[in-house]
């Protein structure tokens, strides 16, 4: 640690350093830019892996929390505090240049704050509509249901866009810009459409059948969650995690209560422990036969899409035992569980992992020896692993480039270091191998859940809690490893009984920010071939 | 085989015994068209019925059971529903082109009907270029769905439409030769005859390999043709909304849905007319008493028994088969399909010349 | 002649919950009157119309996950012949809103309702569509479609469950059931009765 503080202390005077869990660098704006370059490149540095960006209000000035992670070096992370100089109009320079994924958060947070990114080379609202009146997270927003009325009006200047470019005198000139051309031939993939798994919009601008560029936009579900957590209290910010990325409710949930109780220094039961790291599997595996099964129907095949959903309700029978609901579980509580395990939930277990390697025979079967299939899938959506990092995609996505990011292998938590299971790896790059990724992790899963089944220890299911949750002051950073990717959740607590600050980081946010770059040059078709199998959940990406 | 031919010209003889001819031939084309267009709208019907339950039991369904024993009135509720759906023109379209794609999709599969025998005698026009009549007659639907694409002034539908015109020029070259490749092992183009000649055993036997080769080549040209899955590129649910079709209600839409379904009826009756032996019954030469016991099922039946197992075949590809792409489409066929049916006729070509089939 | 009960197969009258509420558009119906001929052919369009019901999906969230199993083999809507989900709003009968809807989307969904072909009718499933549900107090989420839609059928729940989804279908059929097509009270008479509560509404379609 002290010679990462070094080496940047050689490179930037200015930085003040705070230790603790994770090493936490603070900077003013100037510096960012040469800094961020610096830590993304240096030898014994190399943070290659832009994990999350917090935009955030301090009242008195505005700022971003970039978590870094470098993925040579043993995965090791580090906060980078950057503080914008001017409260009225706060600026910061944009590292969308550095990592590909800051090009989406950066527009989120502007979204939120209005801080803008100084040569972000699109400064554009992301999630709400383009004549939204302030900036809803910032700690003065006027929420006047004057001000921003439910509009029925359709937005207008969909393509105008502008970026805040720096001269070489240090001046800022805002410059206005199109998204696409006049004669570009452009149409609209969604928000209402039956292959994007939501309401996600792709404006694509076509030759034929063939796309040259895809626009994303976003925010036809944003509905707001981490300001609704500023008002709430800690027990009841949990129930909105399992309505962000509902195929991965357990996880979320897991990963904010396991932020919580990191915070509060909270020692969760073992048996509780075993518990979510069950749920959490399970979870998985539904996850990923839903995504084969849409993957399937939106090629074309629709009866996989029955297969995978034959099994899937097996697991969310389980859940339904245990937990009382097949969706929205509402199961993890800070320290613990909030039930005990149904009696017949080992045998469903077993029952569930006896079938599956059959059942994963009869969907290679049925839908992946295809040649159709394959040849829908093979080559189509290539994503190197350098792009991966630079977007941050995790999860099965990510391992499909070989991508070694699995957070239960490099921060194991809850059990996930006394089972044995691979991190399941392809270097296709493509979405076969994305696919492939998702299969084997479901034989992965039942690896684990098998080992666990009878092993479950006896014991409290919850932690002794207090009554009135109030975290100290300060913020933590809390991932898990989503069936999607690495989930992630920032808390800054300001002492009081609501957060101050809530943020969620989600993979889903990420692997939409790569569709454009997987896209180009292809057709219609593998732009649903490379969504579907992308596997993204919009609701987690607008949250 | 009972020859349908004596009830048609009794009824002939019927008319013409207290009216003039011309009174007769025009009574005789009413009933015709009205029995016609009866036959069209049941089999459509049918057809429905038959892909859902088919496809609910592909993907352990039950499929519709709610409305009559089985749910068999459930095409009847669609029927009516559909029928009073409100009919949206759309500012901005072609009005009339718009209007008229539905009918010119509907009249050329009706055509197609109308040529087909369905059993000895049982038919409305027994055409000497009778093959020849149904390929060009067939390819009249692409110009509704082209027309249909361009004339909604939505760029969905003008994707589906090109894409819809791409793929049948391109499969119509493998179906007609596959189709000629039988022509040139029977040696007529006349569809009665077609069927008259296996009345020793059907083609497919007959002319075994480039048979059998010219058999695959048409279902696969034949599931091109009806726009079905894992060619359903026109109207490609997942990337093109509902393709060509996406802006049409009510029973325009209905249209063109009928006549999907009857366009799988019709390349379906045409494979058995010219591979299965159509209404001819199975005839094994050699078991003289077995060919007689077939005898007695009747010419329709048959020909309807094969007409749907082939349609089972097609929809199970459908419901089985992901989507190909467009550009994998295409090089299919004309890269692979049409060469090898191209080679595949000049070996039937050999095969007749040297009398190698049976 | 004199509009019964709608029956639903295989659920008796007493499973069903707000029976007041269907009594009275019986009564409703009934107190108008009609002739013999046209009352038979109004049953048989009604017939048609309830169990010929081709949704279409407007899912934003969890709950079009939930419609995703109602149309799996476990539960499978075909029995119902809901099974035909049309991509295209013009061939459908009746929009499933399932989730959440926000400013941005509202105008779009709006928009999606008046594309779809008369006679049509707006399910609310979920307690996001029908009333904002968790999110209700957030800046940019919409308390209820019914804001901005005229809405038949509201389920509730979190998501609801496939056999509450059953249910709401069936309550909607049931409405479906009593309705006149010939003159009497029809669907574009409800629309209009919606305007006249929302005046400043019709100006923007």
């Amino acid at each position: 640690m002290s010679d990462i503080k070094n080496i940047i202390g050689k490179i930037c005077p200015e930085a003040q350093f705070t230790d603790g869990d994770i090493l936490e660098v603070t900077v003013p704006d100037m510096v960012w830019h040469p800094l961020a370059e610096a830590l993304r490149n240096t030898k014994g540095l190399e943070f290659d892996l832009l994990s999350a960006v917090v935009g955030m209000d301090w009242k008195e000035n505005f700022g971003v929390v970039y978590y870094l992670t470098s993925t040579v070096r043993n995965w090791d992370m580090l906060t980078v505090k950057v503080i914008a100089a001017d409260r009225e109009d706060p600026m910061i320079h944009s590292v969308s240049d550095i990592w590909g994924v800051a090009n989406f958060q950066e527009r989120e947070v502007f979204d939120f704050f209005g801080i803008k990114f100084i040569n972000h080379p699109d400064m554009r609202r992301f999630f709400l509509r383009n004549d939204w009146v302030g900036y809803p997270l910032r700690k003065d927003y006027d929420a006047s249901p004057e001000l921003n009325p439910i509009r029925l009006d359709d937005e207008i200047n969909e393509d105008d866009t502008c970026a805040y470019i720096e001269q070489p005198d240090g001046s800022i000139v805002k410059e206005d810009r199109k998204v696409f051309g006049p004669d570009e031939y452009v149409i609209n993939v969604g928000p209402q459409h039956p292959s994007t798994h939501g309401v996600m919009r792709f404006r694509c601008a076509l030759d034929g059948e063939i796309i040259n560029k895809v626009d994303i936009v976003s925010g036809y579900i944003h509905r707001g969650i981490e300001k609704l957590c500023e008002s709430l209290g800690y027990p009841q910010t949990l129930h909105f995690t399992d309505r962000m990325d509902y195929m991965s409710a357990h996880m979320n949930r897991h990963c904010l209560c396991m932020c919580v109780e990191k915070a509060l220094g909270i020692e969760v039961p073992k048996r509780a422990q075993v518990i979510r790291t069950m749920m959490d599997e399970l979870m998985r595996i539904s996850s990923h036969l839903l995504s084969f099964g849409c993957a399937a129907m939106d090629l074309g095949a629709t009866t996989a899409f029955f297969y995978g959903f034959r099994e899937r309700e097996q697991v969310l029978d389980i859940f339904e035992k245990t937990c009382g609901a097949r969706m929205s579980m509402n199961y993890n509580v800070i320290g613990g569980v909030v039930a005990d395990l149904h009696p017949d939930f080992r045998k469903d277990v077993k029952a569930l992992i006896e079938i599956m390697p059959e059942r994963l025979k009869e969907y290679h079967k049925v839908f992946t020896g295809n040649i159709i299939a394959q040849n829908r899938m093979k080559g189509v959506g290539i994503l190197p692993k350098e792009n991966a990092i630079s977007y941050a995609i995790t999860g099965p996505s990510g391992r499909g480039s070989n991508f070694s990011c699995d957070c239960r292998k490099k921060h194991p938590y809850a059990v996930y270091d006394e089972v044995d299971f691979d991190e399941v790896l392809l270097d296709g790059c493509d979405s076969f191998s994305r696919y492939m990724v998702r299969m084997k992790e479901i034989e992965q899963s039942c690896r684990i859940l098998e080992q666990l089944v009878d092993r479950i220890p006896e014991g409290e299911i919850r932690a002794q809690v207090p009554k009135l949750i109030k975290l100290p002051v300060g913020h933590w950073y809390q991932q898990v490893e989503a069936s999607r990717g690495t989930f992630g959740v920032y808390i800054e607590s300001d002492g009081g009984k609501t957060p101050y600050r809530m943020h969620f980081q989600s993979p889903c946010f990420n692997l939409v920010g790569a569709v454009d770059q997987c896209t180009r040059g292809l057709m219609i078709a593998d732009l649903i071939t490379v969504e579907a199998i992308l596997d993204f959940v919009i609701p987690d990406i607008d949250r | 085989m009972f020859d349908f031919d004596i009830v048609t010209s009794w009824f002939n003889g019927l008319l013409t015994g207290f009216m003039p001819q011309w009174a007769a031939t025009l009574i005789e084309c009413v009933v015709i068209g009205v029995i016609v267009l009866l036959v069209y709208a049941l089999l459509a019907l049918f057809y429905i019925l038959y892909e859902r339950k088919l496809c609910a039991w592909f993907q352990c369904r039950l499929g519709p059971m709610r409305v009559g024993r089985w749910g068999v009135l459930q095409v009847f509720a669609d029927m009516f529903k559909i029928l009073i759906k409100e009919l949206i023109c759309l500012k901005g379209t072609d009005k009339f082109l718009f209007k008229l794609a539905p009918y010119i999709v509907i009249t050329s599969s009706v055509t197609m009907l109308a040529c087909l025998p369905w059993g000895k005698g049982l038919q409305i026009i027994d055409y000497n270029i009778g093959i020849f009549f149904i390929l060009a007659v067939s390819s009249v639907g692409i110009l509704g769905i082209l027309l249909a694409g361009w004339s909604s002034n939505n760029k969905y539908t003008l994707i589906g439409a090109m894409r819809s015109g791409a793929q049948m020029v391109s499969y119509e070259l493998s179906l007609g030769l596959a189709m000629i490749t039988i022509v040139c092992l029977a040696g007529t183009m006349n569809i009665t005859e077609i069927v008259a000649e296996q009345d020793k055993a059907w083609f497919l036997f007959r002319g075994h390999i480039p048979a059998i080769i010219a058999f695959v080549i048409y279902l696969i040209a034949a599931t091109a043709e009806t726009n079905r899955g894992p060619f359903d590129l026109p109207e490609a649910e997942h990337e093109l909304t509902a393709g060509y079709h996406t802006e049409y209600s009510g029973i325009h839409f209905g249209f063109f849905y009928l006549a999907e379904y009857l366009n799988l009826f019709i390349v379906s009756g045409i494979a058995s007319l010219m591979f299965l032996g159509g209404w001819m019954p199975l005839h094994i030469p050699g078991l003289d008493g077995f060919n007689n016991v077939m005898n007695f099922i009747p010419g329709p039946v048959w020909f309807l028994a094969k007409a749907f197992f082939i349609s089972y075949v097609i929809i199970w590809f459908k419901w089985t088969f992901p989507r190909i792409r467009i550009d994998q489409m295409l090089s299919f066929e004309w890269k692979y399909l049409m060469p090898i049916a191209l080679a595949n006729l000049v070996l039937m070509a050999c095969f007749v010349a040297f009398g190698w089939h049976f | 002649m004199v509009m019964k009960e709608p029956k639903i197969k295989s659920m008796s009258r007493s499973d069903f919950k707000d029976n007041e509420y269907i009594d009275q558009l019986v009564e409703e119906l009934n107190a108008t009157g009609a002739n013999v001929m046209v009352g038979m052919f109004d049953d048989l369009i009604n017939w048609g119309r309830a169990n010929s019901l081709w949704p279409f999906c407007f899912g934003t969230s969890c709950c079009a996950i939930e419609f995703m199993c109602l149309g799996a083999a476990r539960y499978d809507m075909a029995r119902f012949g809901f099974e035909v989900a049309r991509n295209s709003p013009r061939q459908a009968d009746f929009i499933m809103v399932q989730g959440t809807i926000v400013h941005r989307m509202a105008p779009v969904l709006r928009r999606l309702y008046e594309q779809l072909a008369e006679p049509k009718y707006v399910i609310a499933a979920g307690s996001c569509a029908v009333s904002g549900g968790p999110f209700k107090n957030s800046y940019c989420v919409l308390p209820g479609v019914d804001k901005i839609l005229p809405v038949d059928v509201y389920m509730p729940g979190c998501p609801p469950r496939p056999e509450a989804m059953f249910y709401g279908l069936m309550q909607l059929q049931r409405k479906i059931k009593v309705q006149k097509f010939f003159g009497g009270a029809n669907r574009k008479e409800k629309r209009e009765d919606f305007f006249r509560e929302h005046p400043e509404e019709r100006g923007l379609i």
